[in-house]
């Protein structure tokens, strides 16, 4: 038997994603950000928490899927990974369920286009519902995106 | 009994003791006869006994306990406080250090001091010649040169040769400790300096010179036509010499000097221990290699009033700062709620509020401030450290050392300023004999000054040594490929100086002790310039070297100027910004594809921040007029195009987060009063 992991459940399109309980510090709602220039283009800006700044990411851009307005759901997913803190703007974050590490399988060849490196497995919750587990150091591993273009004009 | 509780009240009480030992050894050897300065040390080094025994350190309260018994002979003034105790004395106190480290650290504060011990019991016993290896490791010219003294007759033969125009030069020679052949080697000496001259004086006698009976080197005057470095190069080619010093007298020199080894050997003689008295004047001419006088900065109430103060986790201080800073954002909310809501009390209420938050803001910042001097004192004893090693005489005075700054700095500014005095001491002060040859006092002196100006303060470290020389940094930036012949050539000579710091480069021909460990200016320079500081060299060949570190007041706060561009807010450090203005559309031109504008007698480029930003809600092209903010980086300026300016403001400065740690043409963010971020512009990205 593997050990009972809390996971949080959270939403991108139509697919459910999970993430470590342990891995996340707060969920916020969404709130002004303030953008940052010359630098990657999943980067929405940083915001202030609570005299923290803390740079965002919009998880779709991150994977590359098309991005939408924030609604009254969207939500910032503060996680600390490595001493890092980033918050994910993800559609929802709906639920805290348990499961046993036993019952991630390793990620498929291709889901929902989103490149298989970045997922620690798939998470059979029930017949109908799959979690796709996040692989964090993956998501905020940076060392593949190409470099940004100097500051000439 | 659990020492546990009163283990970091012993480490932080012991370190005071040892830096007060320190500065109070420092003072003494300047001034050896003030017993009043034996008596601090004397409690001092009890004190720190007692704590130490009490705590069970027990090798920490014996090498204490030795110190004491001898400084209360000297105390009682039945020893007298010479060279080598000193030596031994501050040897026991880096011992001393190292165990209270090794406590720190989490070990028992042990340590093989016998060594050190056996030096102390030696000299409470007055057993002079035991302890003398203590001091060995430097090597002692002065006891070959205390003697040598001339009669009258020599006296006038030397004076008359200088007034009549020949050179008459005093030589030191020290042979090296493993030399095989003393004798020979000193004929060969002989027989060389026959040849270009006459030998007037000696010392020892020659006759003993010719046994070998003498210790490791002689001394002697002699006249020549022959110019007195080429003498030196020539018995340097001589196998085994360890060093000749070759030292071209005049008149006043020549009269000075005798009269000053005439008292030397009257003193000498007149103590029973034989080593030579510590110098007490710097001033005087002399090529005689006493101890270095290194001056202590003046504290003349420390000893009398203990500070009051408590030691708080600079963490703390920290979260202190944070809070307040959301504290500085609800009052801004509160102010614009207030005036919303038009009640009398509340804007009163919140008024006084503001008030006294401005109050508690100084306060706050306050707290993080630190006077330099806690940096500062540990030099003099480097500085002595380094002289003595280095042979040189250096007088080291400090000045402001009351200057404060915020905590993080000081931290950090330590390192980088060692480095300076490093190179002063070694090379920019010259040796005692090339002092005295270029006319200037033998005792060379640096001085170390922190002073605040405007925003910002200054560290300068400024030694009246030979300079830079021109020529010898560019031959060697030229040589190690930092830059070309050309560009070296169009070169001004400040900017040769700045060479300095470039990486990869360092004009050390020798490895020396001090300095050439593979650590270059430029890792000062970078150093000093992450910490938003800037340093910069003046150099006069002949006159000496000043370095000048320009520091912010604190890391965490800054005046900043608050620009709107669109929908967005930027900040830009006041530090940076020469004026702001406004310029109409007619007057830019382009000139080779980039956009000028005028700025007193020059052209200067103008830099669209909305476009370099890509900022979706403004473009300065759409107005007639354009408001801009003319930045500095170094000499060179440039403007950068504004929508409007928002107004000055202190700002608290915050890091972007470790995921993105550089941003290009943003050093840091702040929040401001409405709890928004807005950035801060790093106006050095902007000029190349």
């Amino acid at each position: 038997m593997g050990e009972e992991i809390k996971v949080i459940v959270f939403t991108l399109g139509s697919e459910e994603y999970g993430i470590e309980v342990d891995k996340v510090q707060t969920i916020e709602r969404m709130m002004p950000i303030t953008r940052v220039p010359k630098t990657y283009s999943f980067v929405k800006g940083v915001i202030n928490l609570r005299g923290v700044v803390i740079p965002v990411i919009d998880l779709r851009g991150r994977f590359s899927l098309p991005e939408v307005e924030p609604t009254e759901q969207t939500r910032i997913i503060i996680v600390a990974v490595n001493d890092m803190q980033v918050g994910f703007i993800v559609d929802s974050a709906s639920d805290v369920v348990d499961l046993n590490s036993d019952s991630i399988d390793s990620p498929p060849e291709v889901v929902g286009g989103i490149k298989a490196k970045y997922l620690r497995g798939v998470a059979k919750l029930s017949e109908e519902r799959l979690l796709v587990m996040l692989n964090l150091s993956e998501v905020l591993n940076k060392s593949e995106i190409i470099q940004l273009e100097g500051l000439e004009e | 009994m659990d020492m546990n509780q009163y283990l970091s009240m012993f480490i932080d009480e012991s370190n005071d003791h040892l830096q007060s030992l320190n500065e109070n050894m420092l003072q003494l050897e300047a001034s050896p006869d003030d017993l009043s300065i034996v008596q601090v040390i004397f409690r001092s080094a009890h004190t720190l006994k007692g704590m130490a025994a009490t705590m069970g350190f027990e090798d920490l309260a014996s090498l204490t306990h030795k110190m004491e018994n001898v400084l209360d002979l000297v105390r009682n003034e039945k020893l007298k406080m010479q060279d080598y105790i000193f030596d031994t004395l501050f040897k026991s106190l880096d011992a001393l250090e190292s165990m209270v480290q090794d406590i720190v650290e989490g070990g028992e504060g042990k340590a093989d001091v016998s060594s050190i011990v056996s030096s102390l019991q030696a000299i409470e016993r007055g057993e002079v010649a035991v302890a003398a290896p203590a001091a060995a490791a430097v090597p002692d010219h002065s006891a070959a040169v205390t003697g040598i003294e001339l009669d009258e007759f020599q006296f006038s033969v030397l004076s008359q040769s200088i007034s009549e125009g020949h050179q008459v030069l005093y030589i030191q020679v020290k042979l090296r400790d493993d030399c095989m052949l003393k004798a020979v080697r000193a004929f060969m000496v002989f027989e060389l300096l026959e040849r270009s001259g006459e030998i007037v004086k000696t010392f020892p006698d020659v006759q003993d010179i010719e046994q070998g009976e003498f210790e490791q080197g002689f001394t002697l005057y002699m006249i020549t036509q022959k110019q007195a470095g080429d003498l030196q190069d020539q018995i340097m080619n001589i196998s085994e010499i360890e060093m000749a010093q070759v030292i071209a007298l005049d008149q006043e020199s020549l009269q000075q000097m005798n009269q000053r080894n005439l008292a030397a050997a009257e003193t000498a003689a007149a103590q029973a221990p034989t080593l030579p008295a510590a110098e007490e004047k710097p001033a005087v001419h002399s090529p005689v290699n006493a101890p270095p006088a290194v001056k202590a900065p003046a504290k003349a109430s420390s000893a009398a009033t203990p500070s009051r103060t408590i030691r708080v986790d600079i963490e703390r201080l920290d979260v202190l700062m944070n809070l307040f800073s959301e504290l500085l954002i609800d009052r801004s909310r509160l102010e614009q709620l207030a005036n919303e809501a038009k009640n009398q009390e509340l804007t009163d209420t919140v008024e006084h509020m503001s008030r006294v938050s401005s109050d508690l803001q100084n306060i706050v910042l306050k707290l993080r401030m630190v006077p330099v001097d806690t940096v500062f004192n540990r030099f003099p004893r480097m500085v002595r450290d380094l002289a003595k090693s280095l042979d040189k005489k250096i007088d080291l005075v400090i000045t402001g050392a009351e200057t404060e700054l915020d905590r993080t700095v000081i931290d950090e500014i330590g390192d980088p300023l060692v480095h300076l005095l490093r190179n002063s001491v070694d090379h920019g002060i010259e040796s005692p004999a090339e002092r005295l040859a270029a006319g200037k006092p033998e005792t060379g002196t640096v001085n170390l000054r922190a002073f605040h100006s405007g925003n910002h303060v200054f560290i300068e470290i400024e030694d009246d040594g030979k300079g830079i020389i021109r020529e010898n940094i560019v031959h060697s930036a030229v040589k190690k490929g930092v830059v070309t012949e050309e560009e070296a050539a169009a070169m001004s000579d400040s900017e040769a100086h700045q060479l300095l710091f470039a990486p990869g480069f360092s004009t050390a021909e020798v490895i020396s002790d001090v300095s050439g460990r593979g650590v270059g200016l430029d890792v000062v320079k970078s150093k000093i310039n992450a910490l938003g500081g800037n340093v910069t060299i003046y150099s006069t060949p002949g006159k000496g070297t000043n370095f000048s570190v320009q520091l912010p007041l604190t890391l965490s706060i800054i005046a900043a100027m608050l620009i709107k561009m669109g929908s967005e807010k930027y900040a830009i450090p006041l530090s940076s910004i020469v004026e702001t203005g406004i310029v109409k559309q007619s007057s830019i031109r382009t000139v080779h594809g980039s956009r000028m504008i005028p700025f007193r007698e020059h052209h200067i480029p103008l830099i669209s921040l909305s476009r370099v930003f890509s900022i979706p809600s403004y473009n300065e092209a759409d107005e007639a007029e354009t408001e801009i903010v003319v930045i500095r980086k170094g000499e060179r300026l440039a403007a950068l195009a504004v929508d409007d300016f928002i107004g000055q403001s202190e700002i608290v400065l915050k890091t972007l987060g470790k995921y993105l740690p550089a941003v290009q043409g943003i050093s840091g963010a702040t929040i401001l009063g409405d709890g928004q971020v807005a950035l801060i512009l790093d106006p050095n990205a902007f000029i190349k």
